[in-house]
């Protein structure tokens, strides 16, 4: 990592030693270059390159933030620390000229970056604010510095244990479980932890805390192809819910330039459109929010298999949706006891 | 049957009577009023001597003990000027209708009216005296005098002669009266520094009632030339003008007699005219019929072609000395747009009048007066400051041009500034503070505000067009440095130099003011 950061340095010096208006090559992201790659099953960029040229008044400023960002990445990297999103956009503050105007600003030039360098912000220690977990047994080995060849298991902690920087970068040594079961919400996943459900269905537990982070999709990949674990992802029947998943299965437009991220062969196992009619779940009707991005999500590249095409067109033809929460109808053991088992079994 | 009495008044004590029509309306406006004609009379002096004015003003107050919102001044007014030879001077203070500007020439005074009427004022708010010394450069004369005024004379007190070593010339007069400084401070100020703007060559030096200094200095030596006194216009005369014309012709015949006494009429004309006045060329001129008076003015006015009025009484201020006095009195600097055009003579009811207008805008004119277009007027370098929109500068800045022409936004700040000079100012009131809308007079100044305007759309794109390219130029002063600096660091070397780079942005700059240059200028037609 420390390389490419120290020849892209090079690269610009190089071009302003030969009175050369720096400028960088890098694949293009904007949207009609963001192509869905039916093999990969994932949105990956087209062949469209740009440069990014210091000469061009527009493209100088984002330039030389990418240029003071690609530096304090690599202070990052050779002081091995870590640092987020938000941290980052402040870290410019003090930098006159280069600050943002926003985080959404700083946000774009870090992507900016994984394009030129072709690695993921993971890699050069920059990590989103983080909100999920993850619980079961599973015994890591940190490698983060100050807890080098430490080990814990990730049933320590009843809380379970959030995905930052640590988690990511750790070793996974060794496991029981023979599944993964990830759920959208905080107190759903606290629910199965006090109910169990690691132990009763063999799992790790993972919340995502709404739309799932990159690197706690790069853990679910990660266990799916290092140890097979399959993957079941448990959400809202509504369009958001959907969406959840489907992110973790066929990955987001915003990372088409990375990959290790998508798990293609992830099962989205409720609640379904069906589950509604079945378990006579108590609903919500659609707003007209719902209704607009389900048709949205019905024109989307990833959801045109038959399955999601159904699945769409059954919350739009009840016009209900309904929540996790929703089992607490019949007990708060009944998710736990009769509604994840009989889905696992099909 | 009521008894009517008959008398008849001096004209010195009609204006007494009737002292608003020239301008003392009450105390702060007199104030005003008194400044000014004594301002404009040591201007005019300094002119007939052609040297570069040096007038002292100064206005202390006399304290007492009244209160009332008027106070009793004291006002010195100095100059360079001419001076005032000593027989002269009582009727010249002291009589209303006596001076030496009748002539047919360019001055600002024209009624002999003005400096007694300040006199007068000063006499019957105070009960002072007026003290005026004046020397010729000989021997310096000083009169204590006051005015006569039922019998329209100066009625003199104490009459000094000392003697004058250092050659001194010049006047000063010192007069008391009860006005209102306060209230009249503004204008007054801006009086002086508008003086200033039309007359570059003057020095003038002010101390206010509370003791405070304002300088308004000189930005040239140079004076437009001195107007000369020419022969009346024939297309100008009226039977009175005509009537006692003849009362001093020495001429034999109506031929020599037309082309002694007036401009620009030769063998041909006064031979075509006389024909079509139906006059004999050998006739009498102290022969003609009360008729034959009334036929020759009467065809004056028909009669098509005479010579072009001659402009050699008129005194314009020309445009190198008009744009020098904008410039040093509304602070411009280079990077402004000013432009003056002095237009050639024209005449209206056969008087000569040449109008010169300046059109400036830029930064510095915005810091002095906002959006939109501020007028300035002047008629025969007098500073008009009434009843502005009343005037005919202001119809034709603002109702005439079509600003968007010329790029002039609603928010851009633009000066106009119009002086309209002749022997005869078309004042709409005696007041002598704005211009009628004589159509020969409101068509010159439209024309030359457009002609001073023209440059004004190639001065604004080139302004835009010129700050974007510093803009410009900033980002890349402001980015390079720090893609030097990181990339630098990042490469674990020294910092790039990036001048190589600076330079080439900035030959950039220097092409583009080349290509600026050639910006077309707009020609609207008139
Ligand atoms: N400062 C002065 N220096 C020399 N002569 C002066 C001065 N002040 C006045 N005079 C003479 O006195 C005359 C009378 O002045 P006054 O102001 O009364 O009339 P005016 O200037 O001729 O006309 P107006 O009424 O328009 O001002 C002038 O014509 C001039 O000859
Ligand atoms: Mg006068």
């Amino acid at each position: 990592m420390e390389k490419s950061l120290t020849q892209l340095g090079n690269l610009i010096y190089e071009q302003i030693n030969n009175q050369e208006f720096p400028w960088i090559h890098m694949q293009s992201r904007s949207t009609d270059n963001i192509l869905y790659d039916t093999n990969l099953r994932q949105y990956v960029l087209g062949p469209r390159m740009i440069r990014r040229h210091s000469r061009n008044i527009r493209h100088i400023r984002p330039f030389t933030q990418l240029i003071w960002t690609a530096w304090f990445a690599k202070e990052l990297v050779t002081q091995k620390k870590t640092s987020t999103l938000r941290e980052t956009y402040y870290s410019a503050r003090g930098q006159r000229d280069i600050e943002y105007t926003d985080q959404q600003e700083s946000d774009n030039i870090i992507t900016d970056l994984e394009v030129a360098l072709n690695r993921a912000r993971e890699d050069f220690n920059i990590f989103p604010a983080e909100r999920s977990a993850i619980f079961g047994d599973l015994t890591i080995e940190y490698t983060v510095p100050g807890y080098e060849g430490r080990r814990t298991n990730l049933t320590d902690h009843p809380d379970g244990i959030m995905i930052g920087p640590a988690i990511t970068s750790s070793e996974f040594i060794e496991t029981s479980a023979d599944k993964v079961l990830v759920i959208e919400k905080g107190a759903m996943f606290n629910r199965l932890v006090e109910e169990k459900a690691h132990e009763k269905f063999n799992a790790l537990l993972i919340q995502t805390a709404g739309q799932s982070p990159r690197s706690t999709r790069a853990i679910i990949n990660r266990l799916y192809t290092d140890y097979n674990l399959p993957i079941y992802i448990f959400t809202d029947a509504d369009p958001w819910g959907l969406h959840i998943a489907m992110v973790i299965i066929s990955g987001s437009a915003n990372a088409a330039h990375l990959r290790g991220l998508a798990t293609p062969d992830a099962k989205w196992i409720g609640v379904l459109g069906s589950d509604i009619l079945n378990y006579k779940l108590p609903t919500e009707p659609l707003t007209e929010y719902d209704h607009k991005r389900l048709f949205e999500l019905k024109a989307d590249p990833r959801y045109k298999d038959q399955f999601w095409q159904d699945e769409l067109d059954i919350l739009l033809k009840i016009e209900q949706k309904a929540e996790l929460e929703a089992f607490s109808k019949y007990g708060l053991t009944y998710i736990v006891d009769e509604y994840l088992p009989a889905k696992l079994e099909s | 049957m009521p008894q009517v009495e008959y008398q008849s008044i001096s004209p010195a004590d009609f204006f007494y009577r009737n002292r608003e029509i020239a301008g003392f309306s009450n105390p702060s406006r007199a104030t005003y009023t008194a400044v000014r004609e004594l301002i404009e009379n040591s201007m005019d002096a300094c002119e007939v001597q052609q040297v570069p004015a040096e007038i002292f003003l100064r206005i202390s107050e006399v304290p007492d003990n009244r209160n009332t919102e008027t106070k009793i001044y004291v006002m010195r007014v100095e100059d360079n000027g001419t001076g005032l030879p000593a027989e002269h001077i009582p009727q010249a203070f002291g009589q209303v209708f006596y001076g030496s500007k009748y002539e047919l020439k360019q001055a600002r005074g024209t009624f002999g009216l003005g400096g007694t009427m300040a006199v007068l004022y000063g006499q019957i708010t105070t009960h002072k005296p007026v003290q005026i010394t004046s020397s010729t450069g000989g021997d310096i004369h000083e009169f204590v005098m006051n005015i006569d005024i039922q019998n329209n004379r100066a009625n003199i007190l104490k009459h000094t002669v000392k003697q004058n070593p250092s050659g001194w010339r010049g006047t000063a007069i010192e007069l008391q009266m009860d006005g209102d400084y306060s209230r009249i401070m503004y204008r007054l100020i801006e009086y002086l520094k508008q003086t200033a703007m039309v007359n570059p060559y003057a020095d003038i030096t002010y101390i206010g009632p509370k003791g405070r200094l304002y300088k308004f200095e000189r930005g040239t030596e140079k004076l437009p030339p001195l107007p000369v006194g020419v022969k009346p216009h024939p297309h100008g005369v009226d039977v009175e003008a005509f009537r006692r014309l003849i009362s001093v012709t020495k001429s034999k015949n109506m031929k020599t007699f037309m082309m002694d006494n007036f401009q620009g009429v030769g063998n041909k004309t006064a031979e075509r005219f006389l024909e079509l006045a139906q006059i004999s060329l050998k006739a009498r001129p102290k022969m003609l019929s009360p008729e034959d008076i009334l036929r020759i003015v009467r065809s004056t006015k028909e009669y098509g072609n005479f010579k072009r009025p001659d402009a050699s009484c008129l005194s314009p201020i020309g445009e190198e000395l008009m744009e020098t006095g904008i410039k040093k009195e509304l602070g411009l600097t280079d990077e402004d747009y000013i432009k003056v055009v002095t237009r050639k003579p024209s005449t209206y009811l056969g008087y000569p009048f040449i109008v010169e207008a300046a059109v400036a805008t830029g930064k510095n004119v915005r810091k002095m007066h906002g959006s939109g277009i501020t007028t300035y007027r002047f008629a025969n370098r007098i500073p008009l400051l009434f009843d502005e929109s009343s005037g005919v500068v202001w119809k034709a800045a603002n109702k005439n041009i079509n600003w968007k022409t010329y790029n002039v936004e609603s928010d851009t700040s633009v000066v106009v500034a119009v002086h309209v000079c002749s022997t005869k100012i078309p004042y709409k009131s005696v007041g002598k503070e704005f211009m009628a809308d004589q159509p020969e007079v409101e068509k010159e100044i439209t024309n030359a505000i457009r002609e001073a305007a023209r440059g004004v759309r190639g001065f604004m794109s080139r302004r835009f067009r010129l700050a974007r390219e510093k803009r410009r130029l900033n980002i890349f002063n402001k980015f390079l440095p720090k893609i030097a600096e990181f990339s630098g660091r990042l490469a674990e070397k020294d910092t790039p130099n990036i001048e190589p780079l600076l330079r080439v942005v900035s030959t950039d700059i220097h092409e583009v003011e080349k290509k600026l240059e050639e910006v077309p200028e707009i020609v609207e037609e008139s």
